[in-house]
């Protein structure tokens, strides 16, 4: 193979003047981050909301449930992303749009919601089917003792079933890390637009997407590490995860 | 708002977008889906195979192509590939390797870690005594997982895999970091050549809703129709 390699590269100065490339690919992975965790907060509000409503008796609340989940699955993230971008300030009223266009740091805003609003169906299918596997009796349960609706969820369903899917909102979690990248697309420089543009500035190709990946493997370890403590912390006493 | 919504800019490059686009897409996906498939039940045989190295060099890349984003194992395979065409063929400098071979290679690689997950789950989810029963009726390894097991497992799991396939076709959209001319690649382009992001993004949205739609809809069909009544 004959590439240069110069793994030096990462700690000389970078062309924007913000330090080495290192930095450079550092910022990337912090700004990886803030959105990532912004969108899963915007998801699992959404997603908690939408996944209580395919749950409820009332025929509406199921629809409107159904129709979300449907409308943020079907498309792809990209295309999702675009119609945020550029299509959702051209149909808004005149002083609105301009106003979205305006928006210091409208890549991370639209990242954040457009990733949070994907991830949000799919957070609501998870709690859907968590709710779904608790036994019939503990909501009958709730309802003999008084409980409205809303204090059943509370109090009863919700604590149960987000114990029960906390697994795969795990690694719903770590896909809203790496879907994140996909708001390259829209200029936003996350870890992957950092090492695509330290390539380009500096034709060290491998050394930067090795970089990157090395950083995004290490986010993951760390997430998976954690959230596996915080499984065991919230088992519930009975189940096979339980203590 | 939608007062000077321009529908002739659609109507005008249909032929562009669906001949020389959706034509992209649609082959890629079905290629991918294909190699995927074939790539990832050989990574599931190897993980279940017992050998302790090749089960684990298997889980390895598993896990590795599962925490990575997919775009940036798409940048990854873009240059990687003419290296690694070029250690394979001998010759002097990188070769040149098309857009389609590229992201083809791409997608492979990267489902194939997603199927095999799949595909494990299918063959793990065959009772014991099968595989014994063929081994008792003298068939070999390969045998019995020709006949009796990987048909098995690959019926379980169509509707997974179609799912799957599903998702692939989604995300066979960024390949437009490539600037390729996919089916969102080309209405991104005459979008930007005709100063139309509206209308041309509106509609690619609809057309991936439309077929992802009807395609999980399909799924679901299925599913319904081929479930094994235990």
């Amino acid at each position: 193979m004959n590439y240069n390699w110069n793994w030096k590269i990462f700690f000389e100065p970078n062309p924007m003047g913000t330090g080495t490339y290192l930095d450079m690919l550092l910022s990337g992975l912090w700004l990886t981050i803030k959105t990532a965790l912004l969108a899963w907060i915007i998801a699992l509000i959404f997603g908690s909301i939408v996944g209580v409503m395919r749950t409820l008796p009332s025929k509406a609340a199921y629809w409107f449930g159904f129709c979300w989940v449907e409308f943020f699955r079907n498309m792809p993230l990209l295309v999702q992303l675009f119609l945020w971008f550029f299509v959702l300030p051209e149909l808004l009223p005149k002083a609105a749009g301009l106003w979205l266009k305006q928006l210091p740091n409208a890549p991370f805003w639209t990242a954040a919601i457009g990733v949070g609003l994907f991830m949000s169906a799919r957070v609501a299918v998870q709690l859907q089917a968590g709710i779904g596997s608790l036994p019939r009796g503990q909501k009958m349960a709730a309802t003999a003792l008084g409980l409205t609706t809303v204090q059943g969820y509370r109090y009863v369903l919700l604590p149960m079933a987000f114990r029960i899917i906390l697994p795969p909102l795990t690694s719903e979690f770590l896909n809203t890390i790496k879907n994140t990248a996909v708001a390259i697309t829209i200029g936003l420089i996350e870890l992957t637009g950092q090492a695509r543009s330290m390539q380009e500035f500096s034709f060290q190709v491998f050394e930067a997407f090795t970089a990157a990946t090395i950083l995004y493997l290490l986010v993951n370890a760390v997430v998976v590490t954690a959230m596996r403590f915080l499984e065991r912390w919230v088992a519930i006493p009975g189940y096979i995860t339980g203590r | 708002m939608l007062d000077n919504f321009d529908f002739d800019v659609i109507r005008r490059s249909l032929p562009y977008l669906f001949y020389e686009g959706m034509t992209f897409t649609l082959t890629l996906t079905a290629l991918a889906a294909l190699g995927g498939l074939i790539f990832g039940t050989a990574i599931a045989l190897m993980r279940l195979s017992g050998y302790k190295l090749l089960g684990r060099i298997a889980g390895l890349y598993v896990d590795f192509m599962r925490s990575l984003p997919l775009v940036l194992v798409i940048f990854w395979f873009y240059f990687l590939v003419p290296y690694i065409g070029q250690w394979l063929t001998g010759s002097p400098r990188p070769i040149k390797v098309g857009a389609f071979a590229s992201s083809l290679i791409t997608f492979i690689m990267f489902e194939a870690a997603y199927f095999s997950e799949i595909m494990r789950a299918g063959i793990q989810s065959i009772s014991r005594g099968q595989p014994a029963a063929a081994n008792a009726l003298g068939l070999t390894y390969a045998q019995t997982m020709r006949y009796v097991v990987l048909p098995q497992a690959f019926r379980n799991m169509l509707p997974v895999l179609l799912t799957q396939t599903i998702v692939l076709f989604q995300d066979t959209s960024l390949v437009y970091v490539l600037s390729i001319p996919d089916f969102l690649g080309a209405a991104s382009k005459v979008a930007q050549r005709d100063g139309r992001l509206v209308e041309m993004y509106l509609f690619a949205a609809v057309v991936y809703f439309t077929i992802s739609c009807i395609a999980s809809f399909g799924v679901r069909r299925l599913q319904s129709r081929i479930a094994i009544i235990r």
